[in-house]
């Protein structure tokens, strides 16, 4: 099982509360990327873009390098983390689901096992 | 009394494309595919309770080419979440595409009866790189907006376990 603090979250929840930003995070998870092409791939002026970068790379959840005229974004160590965690929540989210499957399943177990015995 | 340890849920990620949920249930294939595929039955567990998400409506046409549509109220606004069949194998296999996020993720769920159990394997494919240059962010939506409600729901219960 994955440990994580509940301060780790609370730390970096503000810069995961925005649909973006969550956006980005998924996508430096595949591969780095450009503010360029972020910005083009979510629709978003280059300033705007480069505002959730920054609010990212404050949290610790991205880094940022530039080379020449481009600026390259990539996971940053927390963020890399974080990736472990969101497994982590996915899983319990599956969990937590399945739980709820068992007790349907459970239900229809019941009922076919009544109507079979008459 | 014996206390039986319950099924393990494991998450895999098994490339930056594809992400592995499998769980046993302990019931036969054709039961948990009849869960999966009667929409007034998969809507009392899709969305866990300790959610806190409200399900408003589930609709499922569950045959090649049908449609489903789930749509959630949360805090005042409506989320949707809707696609198409693309394969349905009674009790042993469905195959779906999460539209709201232009189609590209597609969900594959299998369903091995071994013993009376049922091993659920829920695949889902993410856009490759290459086939989407453009607005490709896709694929997360719907989990995203998932992992918010969870990120919600463990901050506000301070410890359930």
């Amino acid at each position: 099982m994955v440990q994580y603090s509940q301060g780790h979250f609370d730390a970096s929840f503000g810069a995961l509360s925005d649909a973006t930003r969550r956006g980005v995070l998924e996508q430096l998870w595949r591969a780095d990327a450009s503010i360029t092409a972020l910005a083009e791939r979510f629709h978003m002026t280059l300033t705007g873009m480069k505002k959730h970068v920054g609010i990212l790379e404050r949290a610790g959840l991205v880094t940022t390098e530039k080379i020449g005229r481009v600026r390259t974004c990539k996971l940053g160590a927390r963020g890399l983390q974080e990736e472990v965690a969101w497994m982590e929540m996915y899983r319990q989210l599956w969990a937590a689901r399945f739980d709820e499957l068992d007790m349907v399943v459970e239900e229809l177990k019941r009922k076919e096992n009544v109507n079979g015995s008459k | 009394m014996e206390v039986s340890k319950g099924n393990e849920t494991t998450v895999e990620r098994k490339s930056d494309r594809e992400l592995v949920v499998t769980r046993t249930v302990n019931a036969p294939a054709r039961i948990v595919f009849e869960a999966w595929t009667k929409a007034e039955l998969f809507r009392r567990w899709w969305v866990p309770k300790s959610f806190g998400l409200n399900l408003v409506s589930c609709e499922m046409d569950v045959r090649v080419g049908g449609q489903y549509r789930l749509a959630f109220l949360h805090d005042g606004s409506t989320m949707e979440f809707f696609g198409t069949y693309l394969e349905v194998i009674p009790n042993s296999r469905l195959v779906w595409t999460n539209e709201e996020d232009g189609g590209q993720t597609v969900t594959t769920v299998t369903f091995d009866e071994i013993d009376g159990k049922t091993l659920l394997v829920v695949h889902d494919l993410y856009p490759s790189k290459e086939a989407v240059e453009f607005g490709s962010t896709a694929a997360l939506p719907e989990s995203l907006a998932q992992l918010d409600e969870l990120l919600a729901s463990l901050g506000s219960s301070s410890e359930t376990n």
